[in-house]
């Protein structure tokens, strides 16, 4: 398009006009915003920053009830208490020390934890309202109340706090919440306004901590509105938020409780009960434990280094956190091993002097005599360590390996509970990478009956006895549901192994315990309706060294506590259909028939009867001491009956 | 051709285009996209997610853009006019297609990398287009009612669809951005006066209708019109928010409260803080300093875009630039003046502060345009 030289100035000239006009009306408007935001924000500005702290419409969050915890059976296993506690706002307060001079004329409150709320105030804004004292009796908060008017910003306020009415009996597998703090904040990426309110509870460790997120529930808010001095005038909105959901266990309360009562009677030790069938964990048990409830309150200094300079790790879950070397009771496994690849029939013997010789290497059996001619049931009856030092070279380690991770030896089960190990379970390659050495012979007969490098952890044990109890490759389920929605449960199916070789290991643990010869004898039933098959094993933690024997030590009484040998039993019953399998571990208690056995006995009577079980079941001849010991016991009367009337 | 015209000598090319920059222009832009870096890193919580890492690599992308179109010599863009404005039209007709058929409210094309909003590209292909029209037309026939009517239409098309969406916001300004460059190419006074006129009496008869037989509109649209005269009446509703922006932008005060800093945007008071309410979040940390700073920077790309026009002999790059320089200038004043209380709450971003991709990139290629005029512009006599 052609445009004249004198349009195009006349163009130009236009535009520039109109733009100028165009320009002082946006001017006149740059003008107008400017001064708006001068007289907001410098005129005006002190008034919008009154409004500002005391926000006429402020929102408030409202904490979620947490989850409830229950047994498999209903019984509360973590609830939600009532908690009186003294809030104060400092910029209400306006002089905190006076105010809070008054407040200790009326009240006493615990130096220590008045220093810590002065910590807490000091690092949040003023207008955060922070905790001075809690877990009030309902007197000292009336008295503030009522004094009010010489108490300005306090407040009483009643808040919700967590309690476990079951005590110690649960404290290793529930763990317990306490409040969140600088070193949660920086290690979780999450961020819910929740974990910014001061004091806020959350889960530490065990299901508490596995299952926060679900235990938590959704923030609620209320949008309030306040006067110029701070006061609620009136609640304009609100949103309940979603309370946290509600967990069930399939650990069965009473059972528990029993089980932890058994296990303190020992100085140190862990017990695992399961349902072969289903995999259901029904008792976690690790002794001696502790109150969760004290964590919740804040543990004193003390108390805490009471717990940790404990010699016997109260705090540590033995159960699923300790490995020990299985001793005999990694014999089936061997056992299976060697029936699986075929190398040998039932029938094979070998002959025990007493000793296997290896290279110039002397490995000894547990009996210095010598079982004579061993085959695989008198070998599990006996014990015998030289048919299983013969096995070892048979079969290999890595085939031995291999057989043992099919039964769960060396894995890490996928349960809500803190540190949960995998235990050892070596092979060649496991070796030259950890150590850089060759695998030798003599690793192998030590493995063989469950010494040198294998380690396992009580739920481990609990978890091979278990599988060969049911032929299936079941899994530890701890949570039976979430929310109401039940939990899957998984390898109910069969591990693929032959019946006829399973069926021939259990009664090699029949025999252990139900024939006059086999080594647990003393822990037999006396019930064809619930017989018991087991195993014991006695785990050697250090060699007695040759000075000590010059010495004239060759007992484990003889030695410190803590370098005797650990005392273990696995146990499955009834033997025709087994309903329980357990796995008990007494920290140095030198000898796994006579120590762990009966505990494991105890246990099993007691959760096939699901009460306390009648001497009848015993052996007339321990009827008597085992009397004075069942009624020696310091159980929990109602929760178990309680709760079955519930259910 | 009517720039070829002038002076074909002048005609810049290769490297040289780069000097030809408007270099001014370009800091000016990055300094008001840093201020929303800061400010959406502020809102996060001292985060360069969620916002403002994705909102720096938009705007490196925007800049490349930008510089990309502005080597393209402007009488490109002027031929292109046209086309751009029939896809923008199309590509409002698909949302509006595709919305409807079961998509649900879906107002954006996935690009992929980012969701392209047609309304956003839309203010600035009318422009174009009005720009090309009236670099076309004979300048003695601008003020003919028949020649008047056709710019109307080329306003009326895009706004009707897009306030169908609904979308006010985005409808206001097309309507006032169109409305600029007519006013520009020297529509005569009298089409504007009428126009205001009859809003005015609109308005007048709207309000005075209240409670009348004749009621003109329904009763809760004069609660928003209540509403925003005085937000107290109704303070948890509509009203909360712009109740809760001026709060948080008054306390302010001078300096602010320091950056990252600001107590009203921490607690969650205000609704979109990283969007349309960005500003009240600056005003509150960085104060009147801050908040005037910016307001000074925005003006000074308002007054680089008009020293180019007035310089550019060529009536396309000029009426462009201008209405470029409009359609920039509603943004900022409708958004502040929303935070501000000065009028009601339509969604209108800040530019280049707000997190949003199309917003961002979309201004971006308008100120590639503005450059591009700005580059190839005739220059002497």
């Amino acid at each position: 398009m052609k445009r004249s030289p004198k349009d195009t100035e006349a163009s130009v000239r236009k535009i520039t006009r109109r733009s100028l006009v165009l320009a002082g009306a946006q001017t006149a408007v740059l003008a107008a915003l400017g001064l708006r935001m001068r007289q907001m924000q410098v005129e005006q500005a002190d008034e919008f920053r009154l409004l500002a702290e005391e926000n006429r419409i402020n929102m408030r969050l409202i904490a979620p009830a947490r989850g409830l915890i229950f047994d498999r059976n209903g019984a509360p296993v973590a609830e939600n208490t009532q908690n009186y506690r003294i809030v104060i706002v400092r910029e209400d307060a306006g002089d905190v020390d006076e105010v809070i001079a008054r407040l200790r004329q009326l009240i006493i409150i615990d130096p220590e934890e008045l220093e810590r709320a002065l910590r807490e105030m000091k690092r949040r804004s003023p207008f955060v309202p922070i905790t001075l004292t809690d877990q009030r009796s309902w007197e000292d908060i009336a008295t503030v109340a009522v004094n009010a008017p010489a108490l300005p910003g306090i407040t009483p306020d009643v808040g919700l706090t967590r309690s476990y009415p079951l005590a110690e009996d649960f404290s290793h597998i529930v763990g317990y919440v306490g409040p969140v703090s600088d070193y949660d904040l920086s290690r979780i990426e999450d961020n819910d306004p929740l974990l910014q309110i001061p004091k806020f509870q959350i889960g530490k460790t065990g299901v508490e901590n596995k299952f926060e997120r679900d235990l938590r529930g959704k923030a609620g808010n209320k949008r309030i509105e306040v006067n110029a001095a701070g006061r609620v005038m009136r609640e304009l909105g609100r949103d309940a938020g979603t309370p946290g959901a509600n967990l069930q266990l399939t650990v069965d309360a009473g059972l528990q409780n029993f089980v932890e009562a058994r296990l303190t009677l020992e100085e140190s030790a862990a017990a695992v009960v399961m349902d072969p069938r289903n995999g259901d964990l029904l008792a976690v048990g690790s002794a001696p434990t502790f109150d969760p409830n004290a964590f919740v309150r804040g543990i004193s200094v003390a108390d805490y280094a009471g717990l940790t300079d404990n010699l016997y790790r109260p705090l540590a879950n033995k159960a699923v956190q300790g490995a020990y070397p299985p001793g005999s009771t990694f014999k089936m496994v061997v056992a299976m091993a060697a029936l699986d690849y075929g190398l040998i029939t039932p029938n094979d013997t070998a002959y025990c002097p007493g000793f296997t010789t290896l290279g110039d290497r002397r490995f000894h059996c547990w009996k210095r005599g010598g079982h004579g001619y061993v085959d695989l049931e008198k070998s599990l009856q006996q014990s015998c360590d030289v048919y299983y030092y013969d096995l070892a070279q048979k079969v290999g380690v890595d085939k031995i390996a291999e057989t043992a991770r099919r039964f769960g030896l060396g894995e890490r089960f996928d349960i809500p509970m803190s540190a949960v190990t995998s235990g050892t379970m070596p092979d060649k390659a496991w070796k030259s990478e950890r150590y850089g050495t060759e695998w030798l012979v003599g690793d192998s007969l030590n493995a063989s009956i469950g010494q040198g490098f294998v380690l396992a952890s009580p739920l481990q044990m609990a978890v091979m006895t278990a599988r060969l109890a049911s032929g299936n490759s079941i899994v530890p389920r701890l949570v039976k549901s979430v929310d109401g929605i039940e939990a899957e449960i998984e390898g109910a199916t069969p591990m693929g192994f032959n019946e006829n070789h399973l069926r021939l290991v259990r009664k090699g643990m029949y025999s252990v315990t139900n024939t006059r010869r086999g080594t647990g004898f003393n822990v037999r039933i006396d019930d064809d309706r619930m017989r018991l098959a087991g195993k014991s094993g006695t785990s050697q933690v250090r060699n007695i060294t040759a000075a000590e024997r010059a010495r004239g030590v060759t007992q484990n009484a003889d030695l410190p506590w803590e370098r005797r040998d650990h005392a273990l039993f696995v146990a499955y019953a009834p033997y025709e259909n087994p309903t329980h399998a357990a796995a008990v571990v007494v920290e140095h208690g030198s000898a796994g028939s006579s120590v762990a056995g009966p505990v494991a006995r105890d246990i099993l009577l007691y959760a096939m009867h699901g009460k306390l079980p009648p001497l009848e079941s015993y052996p007339a001849s321990q009827r008597g001491k085992v009397g004075q010991m069942l009624n020696s016991m310091n159980l929990r009367q109602t929760t178990g009956a309680a709760a079955r009337d519930r259910a | 051709m009517s720039y070829l015209e002038h002076n074909v000598k002048t005609v810049p090319t290769g490297l040289s285009k780069l000097l030809r920059l408007n270099w001014a222009l370009v800091l000016l832009l990055t300094a008001v996209a840093c201020f929303g870096f800061l400010m959406l890193y502020s809102v996060a919580g001292g985060s360069m997610l969620p916002w403002a890492e994705p909102q720096m690599k938009r705007f490196a992308l925007g800049m490349g853009m930008m510089l990309f179109i502005a080597m393209v010599p402007i009488w490109f863009w002027r031929n292109m006019a046209g086309l751009a404005y029939c896809a923008s039209i199309l590509l409002l007709l698909g949302v509006e297609f595709f919305g409807a058929v079961g998509m649900g409210a879906q107002r954006w094309i996935d690009l992929g990398f980012m969701r392209l909003q047609p309304s956003e590209l839309s203010k600035i292909t009318l422009v174009m287009m009005l720009a090309a029209y009236y670099d076309w037309l004979d300048i003695r026939k601008t003020s003919h009612p028949l020649w008047v009517a056709i710019p109307l239409l080329l306003i009326v098309l895009p706004t009707a669809l897009v306030l169908t969406q609904p979308d006010l916001g985005t409808a206001i300004l097309l309507v006032l951005g169109g409305g600029a460059v007519m006013f520009l190419a020297g529509v005569s006074w009298w089409y504007f006066a009428v126009v205001a006129g009859a809003g005015v009496g609109l308005v007048w008869a709207v309000l005075s209708s209240r409670g009348t037989d004749w009621q003109l509109i329904k009763d809760y649209q004069f609660r928003r019109i209540d509403t925003f005269l005085d937000p107290s009446t109704d303070p948890l509703g509509a009203g909360y928010h712009i109740t809760q922006s001026k709060i948080a932008l008054g306390s302010g005060g001078w300096t602010g409260r320091g950056f990252m800093q600001g107590t009203q945007t921490r607690l969650n008071f205000l609704p979109e803080k990283h969007t349309d309410f960005i500003f009240t979040t600056l005003a509150e940390e960085l104060g009147f300093l801050g908040a005037i700073s910016l307001l000074s920077l925005y003006a000074l790309i308002i007054l680089f875009c008009l020293a180019s026009a007035i310089s550019n002999k060529d009536r396309f790059g000029s009426l462009m630039t201008l209405g470029i320089s409009v359609t920039f200038f509603l943004f900022f004043a409708v958004n502040m003046s929303m935070v501000m209380g000065l009028a009601p709450v339509v969604g209108v971003p800040l530019p280049l502060v707000s997190y949003g991709g199309s917003a961002m990139l979309v201004l971006l290629a308008a100120f590639g345009l503005v450059q591009s005029a700005h580059v190839h512009r005739p220059r002497g006599r």
